[in-house]
């Protein structure tokens, strides 16, 4: 079955390793991916543990139908205790570990404890082996996993690494695999870093058994001709995500030098777009199973000794290296493919970079602090690369920016008190370079979400496509505005999305083979064909949206054991109240959030969702959800 | 009416969901390891390559065989294992120029591509034609249209360039 998989708790001190399989009655509750990976945070995780200690876990989980050949079923799910946040730790990655680690049976790794010396697990057909890891120690993120391959001797393995920004604990450090793909945000890399887990390598052989194969078949096949009729699987098989910069761009939806203007300021922006790009493309890959292949493969003009090849970047990265003054693509994809090789997140490391340069050009910090940097927005191309460096070295200036969010605005506060303005975050995660002060939803969306300020815990991308309320009404439930800068009914919309999202990281598809970008897209009614033909388990829609708010609900009960993250973390960033900005569309200009009818939003939200006006959940929801006797314990 | 599998390397791109397919279609369960079809990437290049049995006409799997196990169809044209046969000696993978014949370790038995029965899905899944299923008479054919399109998108750049 599609549901063999098992879970393994590998204790990194003891080297002790327990394999258990899933009981369907957690199936039902949780599916799978960040569903069951959110259950085993609370279980497994002691309470108010040491993010850097021996006591916090680090769980990667493949979806439910990762590895299966439901459209775009690559992902896994990484998850703990994040160092960078203190909250909840979860990222989400492509590529093709997840489908190699079910075909090498199982589903769940949870890595507790901390091994003294570094290693590394050999994941194979069943079998899980620790090996000794102190000759890749302080290798980077390509040459790590070229030289476990070598010594394997397959070139199949897939492996999860980091590298040296993890080694060093920088807070944001990321776990990669192959080329590309990374679960970026939160620090899972750091978590690794400190149990001294350099990588997981995987090589499967095993079966997974297919409910209906002749229907999963017939039924994956007319999914994927809707998937690749809609008019964004076009446009992303050629630019990828980055094919709406252009729009967010001219239409002043992009923030730039920290959120205080919203047109491109360093030269002409016709030099950032993906046209430009062209001139370093090479192709269009894809991950495991996906038609639509939006990785972009590039070559570097000039390495300046380090690898030239390398994939990405995406919509996001181009916002967020991107806004801190560089203005062509040759120093943005150095900048990103450094990141890669240290294994550091691009959107936490841009946005807390350009965080100290507004410090900088405040003159609240200067070059005493920085270590004789001039952190100047003229002076991004010549710094950005030595910035890079020190983060993942956690050496001179870096060894501030590499505490994370909070960490910084602790060590910084001392020369202002207004350092805490100007480091965008929400919940300790850097926001990313979209401007969501004009856009409720938005703003509600990254303020809430449970893993910090992030897009792809709840993005409503819908409400920028105007469709008719009607169509709205239905899809949510109640009445949503169709105007992007109204804060009627967004509070439905945003839990909507929240729900709709956590479900589709518990099954393992692709975000963006879903709702997230088009209506027309695979939602709930297609999902609950996959997992019928593919697992034979049968759900309803309005089951798996249960399972959605369960999830969430669950992850807001993490973040409030852990960090007591309550109402008062709700909130986008300060600026988003105070600040409007100049450029773009006339209800984009001037405008910012208003904070009574923020509240009320607020509270509309919480509503809905059954918590408290502090934002917890009630005890009746939590029976209703059945998570009133959790921690269970059951695997 | 012979068809074969066409295979345009410069369109894949690796997502491997060809090898799923072919699994689940053969064997009723997927396991790329037990798929007539590989994807070999080299990751470090960006470079993904097909491997997949050509259906040659002066087969090398056949004409090495020790025990005539492979014979071809006479409707559709491909080589096919004849299992009652087979066994199991592996001389067919050593002899294969394409990497076309792989070797199933459950089983434990030599599989190929034997074009799904008429209907391949490999071909049929796969989005960017890098796969496709041509009469074995136009497949030249289909592979100098492809060409002649690369041809005319270089005289327009260089149009375009001149222009300029």
């Amino acid at each position: 079955m599609a549901l063999r998989g098992k879970v393994a708790i590998i204790d990194l001190t003891s080297g002790e390793i327990i394999k258990k399989s899933i009981p369907e009655k957690l199936r039902r509750l949780y599916l799978g991916g960040r569903g069951i990976q959110a259950y085993l945070i609370y279980n497994y995780l002691k309470p108010a543990a040491d993010p850097l200690g021996p006591d916090n876990v680090v769980i990667a989980s493949a979806g439910l139908l990762t590895g299966s050949i439901a459209p775009a079923s690559s992902r896994t799910e990484w998850g703990g205790k994040s160092p960078d946040t203190g909250a909840l730790a979860s990222s989400n990655m492509g590529g093709f570990f997840g489908s190699e680690l079910k075909f090498a049976g199982f589903e769940h790794l949870v890595m507790k404890g901390a091994s003294k010396k570094p290693v590394y697990l050999w994941i194979r057909d069943g079998e899980i082996e620790i090996r000794d890891a102190s000759h890749i120690w302080g290798k980077d993120t390509y040459k790590t996993q070229q030289i476990i391959r070598e010594e394997l001797g397959d070139e199949d393995i897939k492996i999860a690494c980091i590298g040296i920004a993890g080694e060093n604990l920088c807070r944001f450090a990321n776990v990669r695999t192959g080329p590309k793909d990374s679960a970026g945000r939160t620090g899972n890399g750091c978590i690794m870093g400190s149990k001294k887990l350099k990588a997981i390598a995987v090589r499967g052989s095993l079966d997974i058994q297919i409910a209906h194969p002749k229907e999963a078949i017939e039924y994956c096949k007319k999914a994927i001709d809707q998937i690749m009729m809609t008019k964004v699987a076009k446009a992303m098989s050629v630019d990828g995500t980055s094919y709406i910069w252009n729009v967010t761009n001219t239409s002043g939806l992009l923030e730039w030098m920290n959120g205080q203007i919203n047109r491109f300021p360093f030269g002409d922006w016709h030099d950032m777009t993906i046209e430009a790009f062209e001139e370093y493309k090479t192709g269009m890959a894809a991950c495991f199973n996906c038609t639509v292949h939006c990785r972009h493969q590039y070559r570097l003009k000039n390495g300046k000794g380090i690898p030239t090849f390398g994939e990405g970047p995406e919509y996001n990265t181009q916002t967020a290296i991107g806004s801190f003054g560089l203005n062509n693509w040759g120093d943005m994809l150095l900048n990103w493919q450094l990141a890669n090789l240290y294994g550091i997140d691009t959107t936490g490391w841009s946005n807390i970079v350009r965080g100290a340069m507004e410090l900088y050009q405040r003159g609240i910090i200067n070059k005493e602090v920085t270590g004789g940097l001039d952190l100047s927005w003229s002076n991004a191309s010549k710094i950005t690369p030595i910035l890079m460096e020190q983060t993942a070295k956690m050496e001179g200036f870096g060894a501030i920016l590499g505490l994370g969010h909070l960490g910084l605005i602790q060590e910084l506060s001392k020369y202002s008190d207004k350092v805490g303005y100007y480091i965008l975050h929400c919940k300790g995660l850097g926001k990313l370079g979209n401007v969501d002060r004009v856009q409720p939803s938005f703003s509600l969306g990254i303020a809430t979400s449970t893993r910090g300020a992030d897009h792809l815990r709840s993005r409503p991308a819908l409400d920028h496509y105007h469709l008719p309320e009607e169509v709205l009404k239905k899809l949510y439930g109640g009445y949503v505005s169709s105007d992007y800068t109204s804060y009627d009914g967004k509070a439905r919309m945003v839990r909507w999305h929240e729900l709709t999202y956590a479900v589709v990281d518990c099954i393992g598809t692709c975000k963006f083979q879903t709702v997230f970008f088009s209506p027309n897209l695979p939602c709930y009614n297609e999902w609950c064909k996959y997992l019928l033909y593919i697992t034979g388990l049968e759900f309803t829609p309005e089951e798996l949206f249960d399972v959605g708010e369960r999830v969430y609900t669950l992850e807001r009960m993490i973040n409030y054991r852990e960090a007591g993250l309550t109402r008062k973390d709700d909130y986008p960033p300060e600026r988003s109240f105070k600040e409007g900005l100049p450029y773009g569309l006339k209800p984009v200009r001037g405008v910012h959030l208003n904070r009574k009818k923020y509240e009320k939003m607020l509270d509309e939200y919480y509503e809905l969702h059954g918590w408290d006006s502090n934002g917890l959940p009630t005890p009746e929801t939590l029976e209703r959800l059945e998570l009133d006797k959790e921690p269970s314990h059951i695997i | 009416m012979q068809k074969v599998i066409l295979v345009d390397y410069a369109k894949c791109t690796g997502c491997r969901l060809c090898e799923s397919i072919c699994s689940l279609n053969n064997e009723g369960v997927i396991n790329p390891r037990r798929a007539r079809i590989k994807v070999v990437r080299w990751e470090w290049e960006g470079w993904q390559i097909p491997t997949i049995c050509q259906q040659c006409q002066d087969a090398a799997c056949i004409a090495v065989c020790p025990v005539k196990a492979l014979k071809r169809d006479k409707e559709l044209g491909y080589v096919k294992v004849n299992y009652d046969l087979c066994i199991g000696c592996r001389v067919c993978i050593a002899a294969c120029p394409f990497g076309g014949m792989s070797f199933d370790f459950v089983t434990n038995k030599v599989i190929k591509c034997e074009l799904c029965g008429g209907d391949p899905m490999c071909a049929k899944f796969c989005e960017t034609k890098a796969l496709q299923f041509v009469d074995v008479a136009s497949a030249d054919v289909v592979k100098k249209r492809d060409l002649g399109a690369q041809v005319l998108m270089a005289i327009g750049k260089a149009e375009e360039q001149q222009l300029r």
